[in-house]
């Protein structure tokens, strides 16, 4: 019998995978290949925690996370949207360069590369009336504000990506770039648009990571930024279905939690959600196709 | 043509490198004393087991006029050749913090003999001959353990404890081995739940995971946990906060972190370790193989401070020194897997 707690949990652990998998969303749509969404997560939990650190406010830590998420992206944008190069190797640079910086700026700040400081996290929010509710009130209620941030931003994605104006520009730059150039779509922004989102809300959910767990830590966002990325390709590129294997991930890895010490080598129940992962992308969701032009950089003259 | 002037060039450069290399460690030799130190995962500033070895050198850094210089891998690649550059560099003593350092730690102080080398949790299962310029610094962590679980199974009111482990080794389950058998001498009613972080070095630098895995141990109904995890302990720790649990630190004395919480710390005196260390080499009495550190020799052991003593009362103090005895004793034997 599977325990009631292992939801919230579930939810806890999905929370910052969601957030970058959103983010890969955005920033694929548009035809960038994300996979600074790793680096973008690490320099938000570290921007999160130090914010904090010197405000003692952690919302200023979220602030602060979303910015250093932006300016991140910003690189990956500029490499790879204005000077064209491989969104690939743009992206390992990113990663690389945030491990280093982190630690480095970690070591300035807390005389140790290792970890920081104990700061203060999001106290959680409790849900009126729903918090009563037996059941409902211990799955819902009581996660940090950043978890129904992640949820309502989920919607918010969907609306703006196939419901606005904007959404459908991004995504034409990210299909048929000349099409959309000729129709008089600026390319270029668009491109620029959907990483910078990517990099707003994978800061967000790094400052998760850090904030949840009240320190920083040398690479902490330990591979959730790759992991987000199969859970993009996994949900077609749509934010309900990123969400969604989000969840499902989540759910493996409070799984394995769970049935650690039930007689089953750790070792084996550890490779869990990645066998899963594996098995769910090989088979039942058949073919993903990515955005057409995506990886591609945009070149006018040459088409 | 060119080609050769470039060769030149090279092997010039390689040579003169060589000879300085040299010249400088003739040097240091002559006024202090060099010492190199490499962390493990986890790193300088985890609060327990890399801190504990910093302390080490400082102390004898206070004491003995030498120069030291610390370390850390990014990779696992670095190891060795962070190894390899010290005792390179002129250094006189080279230490590796940490079982990861086994092998790298065996070929290199092969390659050179005339360095001296020292390895805390040197893993003697690696059936690796052990060279002369090499001491082991092994610990019987189970005994520290033993003590308190014991002290877990006199504390806990749900009759519930819980061990969270970092990597899932042998050494951890040294920690595991002593911990259970200390409940199980002091209360065979009470349970022990057991979890791991991970199977790489990546599970001492979870906290994350280790806050979801504490978590869901006091969810089960426990409320003492005993960490032995690194970094991951940071997150077990902000578990026991949230749920008012309590936590037994690991390696250093963490009772300062979160009075109130923190029940107690399984020391494992790896300063004392690396100072004796240091202080061999200073005195021209190293000797290579072998060093171990148990309660007897007042390597291991539990904390009483400011911090927690209002948690350990005389009476539990009392029994786990008779407990203590008997081990050294040889009264009781603790398993250590």
């Amino acid at each position: 019998m599977i325990p009631l707690e292992i939801i919230p949990a579930s939810i806890r652990m999905a929370t910052p995978l969601t957030l970058a998998a959103l983010g890969g969303v955005f920033s694929e749509r548009s035809g960038v290949v994300n996979i600074a969404l790793e680096g973008i997560l690490l320099n938000g939990a570290f921007a999160a925690v130090v914010a904090t650190h010197f405000s003692g406010n952690p919302w200023v830590g979220v602030l602060a996370a979303v910015l250093v998420g932006l300016l991140t992206a910003l690189i990956h944008a500029v490499v790879t949207v204005t000077f064209k190069a491989d969104h690939i190797v743009s992206g390992v640079a990113v990663n690389l360069l945030a491990l280093g910086a982190t630690q480095f700026t970690c070591w300035v700040v807390y005389g140790n590369s290792g970890n920081s400081d104990r700061v203060l996290g999001l106290s959680p929010w409790n849900i009126p009336y729903v918090e009563q509710v037996p059941i409902l009130g211990q799955i819902l209620s009581g996660h940090s504000p950043l978890v129904y941030v992640a949820i309502f931003l989920v919607l918010l994605a969907h609306f703006l990506l196939f419901r606005t104006v904007f959404g459908l520009r991004l995504r034409a730059v990210g299909e048929h770039p000349l099409a959309a150039d000729t129709m008089g779509v600026k390319v270029i922004l668009m491109r620029y648009c959907g990483v910078l989102i990517s990099g707003v809300l994978a800061g967000l959910g790094g400052a998760f990571l850090s904030l949840n767990t009240h320190y920083f830590v040398k690479n902490m966002s330990g591979g959730r930024g790759f992991i987000a990325l199969a859970a993009m390709i996994f949900g077609k590129w749509t934010p309900f279905g990123a969400a969604g294997a989000c969840l499902l991930f989540g759910f493996l890895e409070a799984l394995q939690m769970f049935l650690q010490g039930g007689g089953v080598p750790t070792q084996f129940i550890q490779m869990i959600p990645y066998l899963a992962t594996m098995v769910v992308l090989a088979s039942a969701v058949g073919r993903a196709t990515p955005p057409a032009a995506v990886g591609r950089p945009y070149l006018k003259e040459a088409d | 043509m060119r080609c050769r002037a470039i060769f030149a060039c090279i092997f010039l450069v390689l040579l003169l490198s060589v000879l300085s290399c040299g010249q400088r460690d003739k040097e240091a030799r002559q006024d202090l004393l060099k010492v190199g130190l490499v962390f493990d995962v986890g790193g300088k500033g985890d609060k327990s087991f890399n801190d504990a070895a910093y302390r080490g050198v400082s102390q004898a850094a206070a004491e003995f006029p030498l120069e030291f210089v610390e370390f850390e891998p990014g990779q696992d690649a670095d190891r060795e050749s962070g190894l390899r550059k010290l005792a390179r560099g002129g250094y006189d003593l080279v230490i590796g913090v940490g079982f990861l350092f086994t092998d790298a730690i065996n070929k290199v102080a092969q390659d050179f003999p005339d360095v001296h080398f020292a390895c805390v949790d040197y893993d003697l299962k690696a059936g690796l001959e052990i060279p002369v310029n090499l001491v082991a610094l092994k610990f019987r962590e189970e005994e520290g353990s033993f003590l308190v679980g014991a002290l877990a199974a006199m504390k806990s009111n749900t009759k519930t404890v819980g061990f969270v482990g970092g990597m899932d080794i042998p050494l951890i389950h040294k920690f595991e081995a002593g911990y259970r058998y200390g409940v199980q001498i002091e209360d065979p009613t009470v349970r022990v739940l057991v979890n791991y972080a991970g199977a790489t070095g990546k599970a001492f630098d979870d906290p994350v995971k280790g806050k979801e895995l504490a978590l869901s141990q006091f969810n089960k109904g426990a409320d003492i946990i005993f960490q032995a995890a690194g970094t991951t302990g940071l997150g077990v720790k902000e578990a026991a906060l949230e749920k008012g649990g309590m936590v037994i630190w690991v390696d250093s004395n963490g009772n300062y972190l979160a009075p109130g919480t923190i029940l107690t710390s399984m020391i494992k005196k790896v300063d004392v370790a690396v100072y004796e260390t240091i202080a061999s080499v200073v005195k021209e009495r190293f000797q290579g193989g072998v060093r171990e550190f148990g309660l007897k020799e007042d390597g291991v052991g539990y904390v009483v401070d400011e911090h927690n003593q209002g948690l350990i009362s005389q009476v539990m103090i009392d029994r786990l020194e008779e407990l203590k005895a008997k081990i050294i004793e040889g009264q009781i034997v603790v398993p250590s897997h």
